[in-house]
């Protein structure tokens, strides 16, 4: 075979794969849309008057995660399904922002930690590699991670609305990730980095919490400010 | 609860972390190996027994491929593109090893399909090696055997690796026509750059068509066959006025004149 034939055919297959990756954007593209859309309804919370309607804008929420199924739906049949990793980083992203989302959902719900499975329900993937488009670890955790910030950030908005029991409740759950995330050995990539904001935001909400326990403000809770139960 | 879920995860990306450290390992003897079979190779131009150092390569170039079962054997049941990072520029080290042993022997450009197909492993030649050592072997371990024998292992050098490889593979090229030059061996650097304008126009036809670093390559693979091709041209302007011996001194002085050139620019 001469050697300007076997350049068009590894053009070929070249241009192939920009095509896939084409077509990956677009979704992408649009799964980032309402993966904005459901953070600006979420971050309603940080409001005074949002705390009281928690489990309102957590319903809006669930109805926006109708949009991302179909929307990760049509991602899945964009590229062959072995090639997983091939195209991971065009919606790696994404992906932790969903996860980030979702477990916030689940948190302002119930307040407990969305596990990995439940996830990958809510956004309508699998939850193992052997059965296609799934969740890696590395991109739950680190959708995790990103709610620990906002957690802590929750934490001063909802004392400032006088809620004054919520940040206690965020302490001990915050407390509980870090103690897992302890149990890692993690490697010196993105993941790690990320970790390492972990225990800033665990200072935050202590500082809180002894404000709150210094001033006798947390013994007295105020039942009309729960927007939950 | 969460800690037992953290506990998990624990494993899981132990588990894979490890396995990246095994492969990036393998990546980097493949990477020595073959960088040393591309050294030996260059000695052909000077050797008076081409076959010999031939067949040496040939035996390192399957050490070499043992490497890149072991690592097709790791891979076996994940997806490649989780872990191509590791062993890549392993890969692409031997892509530029064999393509330049191709090349020695056949003045051709191997294709990325011949290459592959010698990365498909069996256990089948694992069988021939046994018998081959002990050919009265009793009954029993040959049944063992017999299962084993299902087994097949591939490993395939991507596209990119390969265009990747080959852009390395012109550098060595150069050196191969410089070196030759020096051993008063006239008739190589026309041979070379026609091979090499040939390589350079089917880069120039692919373009910015793959990712970043093909792009990148290209701009090296310029140098290297404008060296190539100021050899030839001095080569025909003053090949018939100098004597053979004296050629080296020559491309010395010019091989200066273009790096002096390429620093101004």
């Amino acid at each position: 075979m001469s050697v300007s034939e076997l350049f068009v055919r590894l053009h070929g297959s070249l241009s192939a794969d920009q095509d896939i990756r084409e077509e990956i954007r677009k979704v992408v593209q649009s799964l980032e849309q309402t993966a904005r859309e459901i953070l600006t309804l979420l971050q309603g919370v940080h409001q005074g008057f949002g705390l009281k309607d928690i489990p309102q804008k957590c319903l809006k929420a669930r109805e926006h995660f109708c949009t991302v199924r179909t929307q990760l739906a049509s991602l899945k049949t964009k590229f062959p399904v072995d090639q997983y990793y091939k195209f991971h980083e065009h919606w790696r992203f994404v992906l932790q922002r969903l996860v980030f989302l979702a477990a916030f959902l689940v948190y302002l719900e119930s307040e407990t930690l969305v596990t990995r499975e439940a996830t990958t329900e809510i956004l309508g993937i699998e939850a193992d590699r052997e059965r296609g488009f799934h969740l890696d670890i590395e991109d739950y955790l680190s959708g995790i991670l990103t709610l620990a910030n906002e957690l802590s950030r929750l934490a001063v908005n909802s004392v400032t609305a006088g809620d004054y029991t919520r940040p206690l409740r965020i302490s001990t759950f915050i407390n509980e990730l870090d103690s897992g995330f302890r149990l890692l050995n993690l490697k010196n990539d993105s993941l790690r980095k990320r970790y390492d904001g972990l225990k800033y935001d665990v200072k935050k909400i202590e500082e809180v919490v002894y404000d709150l326990s210094i001033r006798g403000l947390c013994k007295e809770a105020p039942a009309a400010v729960t927007g939950d139960s | 609860m969460t800690l037992f879920v953290f506990k998990s995860f624990q494993r899981d990306l132990d588990t894979r972390h490890d396995k990246y450290e095994r492969l990036v390992k393998l990546g980097r003897d493949i990477t020595i190996e073959s960088k040393r079979t591309i050294f030996l190779l260059h000695r052909i131009t000077s050797s008076p027994n081409k076959e010999e150092i031939l067949t040496e390569s040939e035996s390192k170039l399957d050490v070499v491929r043992q490497k890149i079962k072991q690592i097709a054997q790791e891979l076996v049941g994940e997806d490649m593109y989780r872990y191509h990072r590791a062993f890549t520029p392993g890969l692409q080290e031997y892509v530029e090893a064999i393509t330049f042993q191709y090349f020695i022997k056949t003045r051709n450009l191997m294709s990325i399909e011949e290459i592959n197909k010698q990365l498909i492993f069996s256990s089948e030649d694992e069988l021939k090696e046994l018998k081959a050592i002990s050919p009265h072997s009793p009954e029993k371990p040959s049944s063992d055997l017999r299962e084993k024998q299902q087994h097949h292992w591939s490993l395939q050098v991507t596209p990119v690796d390969y265009l990747l490889g080959v852009a390395d593979l012109t550098g060595e090229l150069m050196r191969m026509c410089i070196g030759g030059i020096g051993n008063g061996d006239i008739e190589i650097p026309f041979e070379l750059s026609q091979f090499l304008r040939q390589i350079y126009d089917g880069f120039s036809y692919i373009g910015n068509t793959g990712p970043y670093e093909i792009s990148k390559k290209l701009y090296t693979l310029k140098q290297s066959l404008s060296k190539v091709e100021n050899a030839c041209y001095t080569l025909k302007v003053r090949g018939s006025e100098i004597p053979k011996h004296m050629l080296a001194d020559v491309f010395d002085a010019k091989a200066e004149i273009i790096e002096q050139v390429e620093s101004i620019s």
